[in-house]
């Protein structure tokens, strides 16, 4: 009761705060924004937050968080256009949601799949908060539940998923996890600084790589080549006419799923270390498992959009608890909004432990702000739904160039160094070959993502508990087998169980048949060659960082397993087997184009802006792009090439950024956009 | 000359340099960046302590430099700071509309000869810089077994788990400090920020942290209050002699100078305690600072110096800066190049002590 008795007022004087005109004027402009900059892959929260920030000072408190949480609450909801239009995960948060949502689109179902996971998102926001309002009064004893080897066993739980995710033949998943693990730990170890794959004479792999250049390169790089070479629009049917209403009452359909989603996407956001880049994965698992009829899912089941989106959303609300109670930030826009708080409440509002106690009015405040910001977003985008997914009827050729602009300027803020697209493109590569084999993508993602908290979290839980077991063998055990702990075990391995024995039917990207014996395996012995270099790289790190050593070779031996039985079927197997997928055999009467002159075009864009800067080459290739390729006119052409040059550069100036430099601007002072 | 000497020296120089620019100011020399934009670059990510400190300066700057140009912070995040720094060495100084924001984690690698700094504080031009303080503190069942004044003696024998960022971060001054104070403390290392060492404390897994000053204002505070943690000791503060005596936000709390004294085993002299000495004041009373690329005009200097002397000459600079950046000195003009001095010109011997330190304790290798 007592609970009740401090949220009531609490909560009663939170309201006045919100429902002020002015207030909620703030909020619908940061929306707006938000909408602007999440439509676009890759850009995120963080650009436009932390170009707020300037104006933030000397705000009154209210209107600064409603102009700030507009803009953050609707990046996960706007970044779903990409997903589901253009199978381009617009940030982390939506990576699952491309897996049907693109098959939809595909089918001319964009405008359902859209308000279906529209739907899914606004309701999520509000069981988000609805749920934190309560939660939050007692979440701190529980959330410090969560120890190391509690967070390891999350962690695990959620590389479980590549279980459902293998495709047909489960070993490939697993092998292809693995290499995402082993992609992931690339750089420097994070526990002795030894380093992997890496060295100083390159500093961009120090660094390791990102998971926006990772996420765009395996998803989006393939799609829009595979589109490209078809030359048609992405959607092979005409809008099926009020698709929208349709997605809504999908999402009506399917409520309690959307309710246990969004259920899921609180816990796990609640919880510090992880932050989001599982919840949409351990949704979407969650959703096949508990789905009767499996057998849509990957070629465009609308409770594949349903689930992930529902409980995306209401990961953002989860991710205020760590952030708010403990000052620890769940992400980089949490990070900038900690700052921003102080910024506003000039020293009075301390975001920490102490935020309950002092301001508890203030903290509802920010629960449901957030949550009407959702509404907001979703009834906006929602609108917006129907027209923008016309782009799906409009012939590919003419937006591939656009989107691969977009997708290098994104990649490029990674780390803002000409080998942002080197990285992008080989990875892109890499995607092209996996999607073509099918190898598990997804798998590869899972992995690659959870690769730094998988390592790190083993070897933190190994330390610390190396140090309890000294001090008595009963505390050791208690601390390693804590009742958390062994809930997890028990929920990882019924997951692991059923999800190998359905992955069978789950082809979560579409049915592939067999080709021919040798693409295949060159393909694997490649694979098989990286992984052994990998981990002979980890072999030889010395004694004395050997934490940083483990991990890799651990995860490479069992990869290195993988690829040996499957040399072994390869050898033993007909050609007609499954595990000799090969999309080109299939795809070959629809393909227009070859795979290498298309790729070439974007290989030439990439050296010509390590030649002469990034705009300058992008120029020439949007005219000669659209006049060779899509084989429209000159003026056409230049008509396009402007209007593209003149977008990238406001966009690019809205966020004060800049364009990759080639060879050429180290000899001349060009002035800003050619710098 | 001794070290004193040369301290006033160039102290003597630095403020005849200051008064010459202050001339130039009068004499209506002042640069004039109206409708111009200053890049200010942070060598971190969006998400660090320096983007708070840079964020909180930033609007301010704007309203004091003459013009009252656009002032951007951009974030050049990568090698733990070396390859901003890297870059900001290759900039050369046109207008002013490039300044760069350094840390202790930009001095400390500098210090250690780490292979990638390709940069040079020498040819910088320092306008701001701002210090700061660390706490060290415990759990309360371990903090109820120090003797007195802090003694260390008693703990001898516990087992620490400590939740460190990397040994050749900050952390190697408190590393080190518990070191000398006789306490067998192993780090668990790959945390990415203090907060995470912190909720590792809050969870039990780890008996003894530290945090920097503002941290420990508004996460530690609370635990201190709640009776699960107890402040030991704050690593101080320099006075104008570059003594160390306590810590100004912090004066009812001993320094670790003075837990050390008190401690049997610790040495307050000697080549750990000079090493030690050295990165405290290499990494906390100068800890952030911002300047001008190489070749920047008096004038310059002179403008910017004099826009951090307006932001805080505000009335509202005390309110507005307590919580953001607690109650130290913001130095300017030859303070800042005092400071600058101290945290970066260290003795021989002390570098070649943490190096050997580093390699035998951490089997760190810089090579």
């Amino acid at each position: 009761m007592d609970v009740f008795l401090t949220a009531m007022p609490a909560l009663s004087d939170a309201f006045a705060m919100i429902l002020q005109p002015h207030v909620i004027g703030y909020l619908i402009l940061g929306v707006v924004m938000g909408l602007c900059i999440g439509v676009f892959p890759g850009l995120g929260g963080i650009a436009g937050l932390s170009l707020l920030l300037p104006f933030m000072f000397g705000m009154e408190p209210v209107t600064g968080l409603a102009l700030m949480i507009g803009m953050v609450a609707v990046v996960p909801t706007s970044d779903t256009f990409a997903s589901v239009l253009m199978g381009i995960p617009g940030s982390s948060a939506s990576q699952a949601t491309v897996l049907d949502g693109f098959p939809m689109a595909k089918k001319g179902q964009a405008a359902r799949a859209l308000s279906a996971a529209f739907a899914a998102s606004l309701f999520g926001g509000l069981v988000g908060a609805a749920f934190l309002t309560v939660f939050i009064l007692v979440a701190r004893p529980i959330v410090l539940l969560f120890q190391t080897p509690e967070l390891l066993m999350i962690t695990i739980f959620g590389l479980s998923m590549v279980g459902i995710l293998a495709g047909r033949v489960a070993l490939k998943g697993i092998v292809a996890a693995c290499l995402g693990i082993m992609v992931g730990t690339i750089g420097e170890g994070a526990s002795s600084g030894a380093l992997r794959m890496a060295t100083y004479d390159l500093p961009y792999l120090v660094d390791g790589l990102k998971l926006v250049i990772v996420g765009l390169g395996i998803f989006a790089i393939p799609e829009i080549i595979a589109l490209l070479r078809q030359d048609k629009a992405i959607s092979d049917k005409a809008n099926l006419g009020g698709g929208w209403l349709l997605g809504v009452r999908d999402w009506w359909a399917n409520k309690w799923l959307s309710m246990r989603c969004s259920l899921i996407g609180v816990v796990v956001g609640v919880i510090p270390g992880l932050g989001g880049s599982v919840v949409d994965w351990i949704a979407y698992g969650h959703t096949v498992q508990t789905a009767k009829d499996k057998s849509q899912f990957g070629s465009g089941d609308v409770r594949g959009v349903i689930g992930p989106e529902s409980s995306n959303n209401a990961k953002e609300g989860g991710g205020l608890v760590p952030t708010l109670l403990f000052g620890i930030p769940g992400s980089g826009s949490m990070a900038i909004f900690i700052s921003a708080v102080a910024l506003l409440g000039s020293g009075q509002i301390e975001v920490g432990p102490s935020m309950l106690k002092n301001n508890l009015d203030f903290t509802y405040a920010i629960v449901w702000l957030l949550a009407l910001a959702n509404v907001a977003g979703t009834l906006i985008c929602i609108a917006a739904s129907g027209g923008i997914s016309k782009l799906t009827n409009i012939r590919f050729a003419l937006l591939a160039p656009f989107l691969f602009m977009i997708i290098s300027f994104a990649a490029f803020q990674s780390r803002q160094e000409i080998w942002d697209l080197v990285a992008l493109f080989g990875i892109g590569l890499l995607g092209i070959l996996m999607r073509r084999f099918d190898w598990s993508r997804p798998a590869f993602l899972i992995g690659f993502v959870l690769s730094a908290p998988a390592e790190r979290y083993t070897n933190q839980a190994y330390q610390i508990a190396a140090s309890r077991f000294r001090r008595g063998f009963d505390e050791g055990i208690e601390y390693v087998f804590s009742p958390i702990v062994i809930v997890l075990i028990v929920i990882t391995l019924i997951s692991v169980v059923l999800g190998l024995r359905q992955a069978k039917n789950i082809q979560a990207e579409g049915a592939v048949n067999a080709g021919s014996k040798r693409a295949p395996m060159i393909f694997l012995l490649a694979l098989t060659g990286y992984i052994a270099l990998a981990y002979w790289n980890s072999a030889v790190i010395p004694d004395f960082a050997r934490m940083d050593r483990v991990f890799p070779i651990f995860v490479a031996t069992v990869g290195l397993l993988g690829c040996a039985i499957m040399i072994v079927q390869m050898i033993m197997k007909p050609e007609t087997h499954d595990i000799f997928a090969d999309r080109e055999a299939q795809e070959a009467d629809l393909n227009t184009y070859g795979l290498w002159p298309t790729l070439a075009w974007f290989a030439a864009l990439l050296v010509a802006s390590a030649i002469v800067g990034f705009i300058l080459a992008l120029a020439v290739f949007l005219l000669l792009f659209i006049r060779l390729r899509a084989g429209k006119s000159w003026t056409y052409a230049g008509l396009y090439t402007v209007v593209g040059i003149g977008f990238i550069c406001s966009l690019a100036w809205a966020l004060n950024r800049d364009f990759p430099p080639g060879i050429l601007q180290s000899y001349f002072d060009l002035p800003w956009p050619l710098t | 000359m001794t070290n004193t000497t040369k301290r006033h020296l160039a102290r003597a120089l630095a403020l005849s340099t200051a008064l010459v620019g202050g001339q130039a100011l009068a004499g209506g020399h002042a640069i004039d960046l109206s409708g111009k934009t200053v890049e200010w670059i942070i060598p971190f990510s969006e998400t660090g302590g320096s983007a708070k400190w840079a964020n909180f300066y930033a609007p301010l700057l704007s309203e004091a430099l003459p013009g009252a140009p656009t002032v951007v912070v951009t974030f050049m995040p990568g090698a733990g700071s070396t390859k901003g720094a890297n870059f900001f060495q290759d900039v050369e100084y046109e207008d002013g509309t490039t300044i760069f924001g350094s840390s202790g984690s930009t001095q400390f690698p500098y210090l250690l000869s780490d292979p990638r700094v390709r940069y040079e504080y020498g040819d910088w031009n320092v306008v701001l810089a701002s210090g700061t303080g660390g706490v060290s503190y415990l759990p309360a069942d371990l903090a109820g077994s120090l003797g007195d004044g802090g003694d260390a003696t008693p703990l001898a024998g516990e087992d620490f788990i400590y939740g460190s960022q990397g040994a050749t971060r900050l952390d190697l001054v408190p590393l080190l400090a518990w070191e000398m104070l006789g306490l067998q403390v192993e780090p668990v290392f790959g945390i990415e920020g203090r907060g995470d060492g912190r909720l590792m404390f809050e969870r039990g897994e780890a008996n003894i942290d530290y945090q920097t000053s503002s941290s420990y204002l508004s996460g530690v505070t609370p635990l201190v209050d709640a009776g699960t943690a107890v402040p030991w000791f704050s690593f101080g503060a320099l006075d104008a002699d570059g003594n160390i005596v306590r810590d100004p936000t912090f004066p009812d709390m001993p320094t670790f100078k003075e837990v050390c004294e008190a401690t049997a085993g610790c040495e307050t002299s000697g080549e750990s305690w000079d090493a030690w000495k050295a990165f405290f004041v290499a990494g906390f009373p100068a800890q952030k600072m911002v300047f001008l690329p190489a070749g920047a005009p008096d004038n310059a200097i002179a403008t910017f110096t004099q826009a951090f002397q307006d932001i805080q000459a505000r009335a509202d600079f005390a309110e507005i800066s307590a919580a953001r950046l607690g109650v130290y000195p913001q130095l300017t003009g030859a303070a800042a190049q005092t400071a600058l001095d101290s945290a970066t010109v260290v003795p021989q011997e002390a570098k070649d002590f943490v190096i050997n330190w580093l390699g035998e304790r951490y089997g760190v290798v810089l090579e």
